[in-house]
């Protein structure tokens, strides 16, 4: 019962996705918190078992199309009826209305364009990860072929060894989180 | 088993017998003779909503559409542009003394369709023949709405032939790509599918009553159209006769629906003896004769497309018609599946099927509601860009006399679907897969009446009691095909290597209704 206590960790690994979910509702059955799971690949359906909260970044994705579709309409009408008239295959030009057939596909890939790339972005913001940062992976396995889940210690070490022992984990370690 | 219930018999034979009547009443009210036209025209000439101004405008359109074709492929360009315009002075000079809506009208039409050449030819066969002209116009309006009872009877016969046709392209490709998720609706798309018989009798039966020219669908069998010197001779359809022709065309819509048929009679036939097969060899043949199948589905369904379609405007052609017009049909055949599927899960004759399937069901919807559109500006972008006569005809004439149906369309099945379906959740549920589903069937059947009628019967359109008659009669056709065919066979295909996949499928980002939320797969 030190006082470093509040930042010690249990780290256990599984080798399985199966048995890992398993675990995960056994944990969160006990009204535990898990701090984080490492995992090799997406599994389906754990961030649901985990208790974590719906992502929102198809929400973001919608608006940054909607932008990205503003911005080409912009763009278009802007470089090729504003700024300089162009006058291509003797369309009516001065008139964005008539000539939107030939900007619909700028507006589609602009569209693309920005969701995909904002999204991405946004995708790494929320994580916390940016290029050449240190990986905060515990253990490297995690990346080949085990799943790690870190739950907080309160003062119940034992309890936690004991429990997630028995939901079939090949490895428990207790460290201490810097 | 399912058993066919009575009520939904009765539904489909009111169906069946209402469409039909709607489809005679239209022939016994078509007009028999010139003289019944001309009455027709007085009456829309005194109503005024199809009015003379308007039908006037119309006639212009047409004949220049022709005249210009035949011009464009005689002269040579250089004389065409260096008169053309005079002419359009000339013709606008005219119009001025003479009438001066009349020349509002032609000009519109210049600015629609630049052709000014086109319009030259009209102003001199005017001249020429100013006094058959009456006779000529009446004619020709006389035939549209003869065509009338026929064209509301082939969009809905190619709509629903189309259809199962793609319920079974749909299925040959669950079959090649040995999908797991579907295997639960197999049963329903096999039931679909025995539409493809009847209809694809129907379509012989309309095919052979145009060759006997007992309508004037395809303008191309116009007796003269390929005979030098006759007065129907239309040089540019002679250049396409080694394929637009009777006899070709004739054993090409055989050869296509015997082709589908046999692989419908194949694989329903062999489906079922999967349920009871002892290895997997069933199996197997049936995945070997659906790669057969599919390859010479997409070679068949373009040509048929061609043929049955694109060939009722032979001048006009489009290279990535064949795709647009699969597209228009697998939206509606996802769709119709998804409708099927709902019905008879609703009823509880498809436990197996979870909110899941039905969620990749609205997926497809979905995706290929957005293919279609993709195709549909595709097509259109391009021949817009180049504005070249011959292609642009083809939209000039459904911007003229189908603005609201050609526009409308594209709401329905693009702006519509998108919002409706584009999130998650919506998808799996039923009666918001329904309501979509709905304006999606009606868009594409409005899609399907506009490919057809503007050729057919030009300005004498109109929704009325031919066209909900033919298409309440197939309907109706389908409904008991469809559900005396899901009667016929177990309706889990059980022996499919796939079906603990298919009953196990869990799109792991939705819940499932009424099922234990922890259950995981």
């Amino acid at each position: 019962m030190g006082a470093h206590e509040a930042s010690k960790v249990i780290h256990a690994l599984y080798n399985d996705d199966e048995i890992l979910m398993d675990a995960v509702k056994k944990v969160k059955g006990e009204h535990h918190h898990i701090e984080e799971i490492f995992c090799p690949f997406p599994v389906h359906g754990l961030d649901k078992a985990m208790g974590l909260a719906p992502t929102r970044l198809a929400i973001t994705a919608f608006m940054y199309g909607i932008t990205g579709l503003s911005v080409a309409i912009w763009l278009t009408w802007y470089t090729m009826i504003h700024d300089w008239p162009q006058d291509i295959g003797g369309k009516p030009n001065f008139s964005w209305a008539t000539n939107m057939p030939a900007f619909v596909p700028i507006m589609f890939e602009l569209t693309v364009f920005f969701a995909a790339h904002l999204m991405v972005i946004t995708f790494y913001m929320r994580s916390k990860i940016w290029p050449f940062k240190e990986a905060e992976n515990p253990d490297p396995r995690t990346t080949d072929d085990h799943f790690l889940m870190e739950i907080p210690v309160h003062g119940n070490e034992e309890e936690l060894k004991t429990l997630l022992a028995a939901t079939g984990a090949v490895e428990i370690n207790v460290v201490d989180k810097h | 088993m399912y058993q066919f219930s009575g009520r939904l018999k009765t539904l489909a034979i009111a169906f069946m017998v209402l469409g039909a009547l709607g489809v005679a009443l239209g022939f016994y009210n078509a007009p028999k003779t010139l003289e019944d036209a001309k009455e027709i025209m007085a009456n829309q000439a005194a109503h005024g909503a199809h009015g003379n101004d308007h039908g006037e405008t119309k006639h212009v359109e047409e004949t220049h559409t022709e005249k210009k074709e035949d011009a464009h492929a005689e002269e040579n360009h250089s004389a065409e542009n260096s008169h053309s315009e005079v002419i359009v002075e000339e013709v606008q000079a005219d119009s001025h003394i003479e009438d001066e809506s009349h020349s509002e009208e032609i000009k519109e039409v210049l600015e629609v369709e630049k052709v000014h050449v086109a319009t030259l030819d009209t102003h001199d066969s005017d001249n020429a023949h100013g006094a058959s002209h009456d006779d000529a116009h009446a004619e020709h309006v006389f035939h549209q709405l003869q065509n009338r009872p026929w064209a509301a009877l082939y969009v809905a016969l190619l709509f629903f032939l189309g259809v199962t046709l793609l319920v079974l392209a749909f299925y040959a490709i669950q079959r090649v790509a040995q999908a797991g998720w579907s295997i639960v609706l197999f049963r329903v798309m096999e039931a679909i599918t025995a539409n493809l018989l009847p209809v694809s009798l129907i379509l012989l039966a309309v095919l052979v009553a145009s060759l006997l020219h007992m309508n004037h669908l395809f303008s191309w069998m116009t007796p003269g159209t390929f005979t030098p010197g006759h007065e129907n001779y239309d040089p540019i359809v002679d250049g396409k006769s080694g394929w637009i022709n009777a006899p070709w065309w004739m054993i090409r819509s055989i050869i296509y629906l015997v082709i589908w048929n046999a692989y419908r009679w194949f694989i329903r036939r062999n489906s079922i003896k999967e349920d009871t097969a002892e290895n997997i060899s069933t199996y197997k043949k049936n995945y070997n004769v659906s790669v057969i199948f599919l390859f010479l589905f997409m070679i068949t369904e373009s040509m048929a497309v061609w043929d049955w379609i694109m060939g009722l405007d032979p001048h006009w052609f489009s290279t990535l018609f064949g795709w647009y017009v699969l597209a228009t049909f697998l939206v509606s055949a996802v769709t119709t599946i998804t409708f099927v599927t709902i019905y008879l899960r609703s009823k509880g004759y498809l436990p197996k099927v979870n909110d899941s399937h039905i969620h990749d069901l609205a997926k497809f919807m979905f995706g290929f509601s957005v293919f279609w559109t993709y195709l549909w500006f595709a097509q259109f972008m391009l021949i817009w860009y180049a504005d070249i006569p011959e292609e642009t005809t083809y939209y000039a004439m459904r911007f003229n006399e189908y603005k609201g149906l050609f526009l409308g369309m594209v709401v329905m099945n693009f702006v519509f679907p998108i919002l409706l379906l584009i999130n998650s959740d919506f998808k799996s549920i039923p009666w918001f897969v329904v309501m979509g589903g709905i304006v999606i069937l009606a868009g594409h059947y409005v899609d399907v009446f506009v490919m057809i009628m503007p050729a057919t019967v030009g300005a004498q359109w109109a929704i009325g009691i031919p066209e909900i008659g033919a298409i309440l009669f197939f309907l109706g056709l389908l409904i008991w095909t469809t559900f005396s065919a899901f009667a016929k066979a177990d309706p889990v295909a059980k022996g499919n290597p796939f079906l603990g996949e298919s009953e196990h499928f869990h799109y792991y980002n939705i819940e499932h209704r009424g099922e234990d939320a922890d259950a995981h797969h």
